[in-house]
Formats: C-alpha cells, structure tokens, sequence
C-alpha cells in the first residue's frame, strides 16, 4: 500500500506504541483487501466492550481493558496504552442492558465490570450511543462522507438511505480507525463499486414492514453480497420499513448496498442505479417469493406455546414503540410468555415522555437499551420458543440460543405475547 | 510417482502470508461469522448451513466466502485465541469480512486462483496453503 506521510509516522510509531499497532493492523488488512491506499474517515462506528463472558475473562486475565482493547481492537497481544480516539467514535451495542440486568440473567460483578467498561470507553472520547441504529440517536452520516462503520444492518442502511459510504468493518479494523482516522480505500468507498449489479422487478406491493423485511430476507438469499436493485416500489417507505429491510437482506446475503429505483440517492433512475453496469440479473419478486422468505424466516417455529417475544430488531424507533403501546393498551403479557422491546437510550427519554413506556410496563412488559438477545444471548431463564416481528432476529436467535422463533408481524407478536401462543400466518 | 501425479496447484493471491498444511474441509456455502459459527469450539451453527454442527478447527477451510454480520473478524479472533480457528483459508470472494477475518485469525491465506478450488479440493484432501507466494498445493486424499 501506498502510505501518505501522517500514516507512515504512526506505523513508524512516532505517534505511539497503540497508533503503530493500529497503522499496522490497518497496513495488513488493506493488503489483504488488495487496497492500494486509505482514506480518512471522521465517523466511526464500533465497539470495544468486553462484556461477553469470552472477553471479560480475557480482560480479567490479562490486565484490564487496555489489554482487551490491545487484543481485539488492534490484534495485538502487547498490551499498549490506549489513548484518547482522534475521530468522532460511536459506541455500538453491548452485551447488556446494566438496568435490566437482573431480568436479563446477569450477574451483580458483570454489571459493575460492564459500567466500569463504559466509564472506560467514554474516557476514549466514544460516544456511548449502545445501538446497532446509531442513525436514529444522532450519529446520521451525510451524503459521500467516509465512514468506518460496523454493524450489518446500519451499513446498509447508511450506504443505501444517506448516500454515505462505508465497508462493513469489524470490530478490528473500526478499533483501528478510531486511533488513527484511517481506513482503507476500497469496496463502497469508490464510485464504481456502488453501482447496482442485480435487477428486482416487484410484481406486487410492498407496503408495511413485515413485508418490507419480507423482501429483504428474499433479495439477500438470491444476490448473496452483491448490489440489487429494485424497482416498481409504488410509494416509498419510511425509516423502520428501510430499517428493517436492510437487516433482513444483510442477515440472509451479506447485501451492503442496494438501491430503490426513483428513491434512494444514488438511484433517481433505474438507469443511474446500474451506470455502466447490465445487471447480471433479473429477477421478480412476486407471491411465490413473497410465500417462500416467510417460510424460510420461521423454519424453526415448531411449537405454539410462545414463552417470550423479542421486538426491537434493529433497535426500535419512537413510533415502533408506540405501536406497541397501542397494542397493548388495556392488555397484560401472559404468565408464561414474556415481552422484551429494545430501544436506544435516547428513544427511551422519549418513550417515558410520551407516556409510552408506562403503557408498556403497566401491561407487564419491559422497555431495554443497550443490547439485544442475540448479541447479548439475554433471553428469558428457560425459553424455548420465541417470537420477533425482525427477520434479522429470527435467522440468528435460533442458531446462537437453540430456541425455536416464529417470524410475523408487530400485531401478531404482541398477542402470541398476551395469549402465549402463536397464532401468526400469512396474509 | 502416484503421490506426485495426484498433486495439483493452484496459483492465487496472497491475502496473509506464512504457510499451513493439513486436511481441507471443504463447503460451498458461504459461512457467518457471528451467529454462524461457535468461536469456542470452532463448530458451524447457522440453521440451513450445509457444515452444521462441523468444526474447522485445525482445518484448512476451503469456501467461497464471508456473509451476514459485520462480527465475522471477531468471531474467528476469538476462535484463534480458544484455539478452534482453521489453520488456513482458501476462498474465491474477497470482502471486508473475510480480509479481516483472515488477518485476525492470523490464518495463511490465499484468494483469486486461476482455477476454483471449490471444483479441485474436496474434504479430506491434503492442502498446503503458501500465503506469502500465493500457492496452494492440493494431495488428493484418493
């Protein structure tokens, strides 16, 4: 790779021993890439919390939180003191919510070891936004910046909806960034890798969010990691249908970017959104494929005695919540079942404003932040058949916990959680 | 002469240097790292995967490449430092997943070949990754 002058200094170290791990992490996976050079980026987005029991152990063993940032930050068995962050970092979610730890089946030291953590992380100048939607709670990249950001559902979502361009990185490389301002110039950060590859004809109308993620979870199978577009979307949707799409076609592919043909900011035409391309495909999305990505999203729905519903998958926006609150009203969840909502901390100050979060917890429910119960693996002592309204928590909940989930919508969810039993299907 | 008849190489790019052999496992599904793998014991997890409930640790892991989430890297660090990673990567799909993944793991590998390897390489042939010269040598196990 090609190093400009300020990036040979801190591979050289002359900026410090953390800097020079942290250029040389970044000088490997660039090569890796085939990069040729890097870019500057203002806006990271990651994570460097050690509260999964893997890393805390590694932490407790090995010297603290430097160490864990050292290790899996910057691949660097060296523990080296970690300085401040020299670009805007947002923290995403953690492994768990420190309020509701008790319900989450979390210890007493792991909450001190995890609020220890964030005091840590804040030090470093990160903003602890804790959300895999930091889009939503201010962190709202603009059109063509450089940004090194984790998480798969808010790269696609950034890339796609704001026009800013960012790979998916991992926890590594966004460490890395953070340090140095640095990421490689490759992938989505080029003009020429944003172009569409696939064409998706809708045969029929995608309006609300179940089908939205519907979509998603079919176009993600079918064109795996490449570009789709998509075109014949009769009115456009709004941030929880794009939200919940894009989660869904990067959890069933590895979809980083797509475009809605007359809607999305790359995309003003079909023809804009595939430039020099001819799509490699086409294809139609229609009842059949519509049938088929409902049916591959509850493959591991077997029994009907749901004992808890998960929703908040990305993390919720303020009107998901109310939705919820709306439903619920005058309802209590049932003794077998439980109903957990994760929402930012921030949309949560506007939930208890709003009157939505007592609405919740009079009917027996509870409002979280800061994780989820995939990432965090908080689920309720003893469930074995779950329910979401996210096809992004149904494909993973069952691999990383063993449970069975059903996938449906909000409505259907919140009554499987006041009748415990799943009644979804189809419409 | 049968052993070296049996032999074939395959040419590609370095993606991390260093050399590894042993026995290839081989997938045509492309693997998740968080939630698609269990870093602990080296084991594929995700439900409708072709390799669930198989390990790769100690294995050269021969796929097409990275999908799902952007925990892929993290996923087989942790593997590497329980000691479950694959000791060697060979695949077809440069992404940003798998670049990291494979430096993380510190795992010899190799993409961009002049034949695929998902047609030359079954599970249980013998394979020496050459990461830093881009060379994979394949012994077929029969």
């Amino acid at each position: 790779m090609k190093l400009a002058a300020d990036e040979q200094a801190m591979l050289e170290g002359r900026q410090g021993k953390a800097k020079q791990k942290a250029m040389d992490l970044l000088v490997r996976y660039g090569e890796a890439l085939g990069a040729e050079r890097f870019v500057d980026t203002n806006n990271v987005c990651g994570t460097v919390g050690a509260s999964t029991p893997f890393l805390r152990e590694y932490g407790q063993k090995h010297g603290g939180l430097d160490a864990v940032f050292s290790e899996f930050n910057l691949d660097s068995a060296e523990v080296v003191e970690i300085p401040k962050v020299a670009v805007r970092s947002s923290h995403l979610q953690q492994g768990i919510d420190p309020e509701h730890a008790e319900r989450q089946g979390i210890p007493v030291e792991v909450v001190k070891l995890h609020r220890r953590g964030e005091v840590y992380s804040a030090g470093l100048g990160i903003e602890m936004l804790n959300t895999c939607a930091p889009y939503t709670v201010g962190n709202v990249p603009a059109m063509g910046e450089h940004c090194a950001w984790m998480e798969s559902s808010a790269v696609i979502y950034i890339n796609s909806v704001l026009g800013a361009r960012t790979n998916a990185e991992g926890r590594e490389s966004a460490g890395c960034a953070m340090l140095t301002g640095k990421i490689p110039y490759w992938g989505y950060h080029l003009d020429e890798n944003r172009l569409g590859t696939h064409h998706v004809e809708l045969d029929i109308a995608v309006e609300n969010i179940t089908d939205w993620g519907l979509l998603g979870y079919y176009i993600g199978e079918v064109v795996q990691d490449r570009i789709p577009v998509i075109s014949g979307v009769r009115q456009a949707p709004d941030l929880p249908k794009l939200k919940h799409f894009g989660a869904a076609a990067a959890s069933s592919g590895g979809v980083e970017m797509y475009h809605l043909a007359g809607i999305t900011p790359e995309a003003p035409t079909l023809e804009a959104a595939f430039g020099r391309n001819k799509p490699v495909m086409t294809f139609r999305y229609g009842k059949a494929e519509r049938r088929q990505a409902y049916e591959h999203a509850n493959i591991t729905g077997r029994s009907p005695n749901v004992d808890f519903v998960m929703l908040g998958c990305p993390h919720y926006t303020l009107d998901q919540i109310g939705e919820v609150a709306r439903l619920l009203e005058g309802r209590r969840v049932h003794e077998n079942s439980e109903l957990w909502i994760f929402t930012p901390r921030q949309t949560r100050l506007l939930a208890d404003q709003k009157g939505y979060s007592k609405v919740i917890a009079d009917a027996g429910a509870h409002l979280m932040s800061d994780t989820c119960s995939a990432l965090g693996r908080v689920i309720p002592k003893g469930t074995r058949v779950a329910a979401a309204d996210s096809a992004k928590q149904s494909h993973y909940l069952p691999a990383i916990m063993g449970i069975e989930c059903w996938f449906g919508s909000t409505a259907e969810c919140v009554d499987a959680a006041v009748t415990g039993r799943w009644n979804g299907g189809l419409q | 002469m049968m052993d070296k008849a049996k032999k074939i190489v395959l040419r590609g790019r370095k993606v991390v240097g260093g050399c590894a052999e042993g026995e290839a496992l081989v997938t045509r599904d492309r693997i998740s790292g968080w939630g698609g793998i269990d870093p602990r014991t080296g084991t594929v997890i995700e439900t409708r995967h072709e390799l669930r409930g198989v390990s790769f640790a100690g294995k050269v892991l021969v796929f097409p490449g990275a999908k799902g989430s952007s925990g892929w890297s993290s996923q087989f660090h942790v593997a590497r430092l329980a000691g479950k990673a694959p000791i060697a990567m060979v695949f077809n799909e440069m992404t940003t997943k798998i670049a990291l993944g494979a430096v993380v793991a510190h795992a010899p590998s190799v993409t961009d070949f002049d034949q695929d390897p998902l047609q030359v390489i079954e599970t249980g042939d013998w394979v020496r990754v050459d990461g830093d010269n881009g060379i994979v040598e394949v012994t077929k196990k029969n």
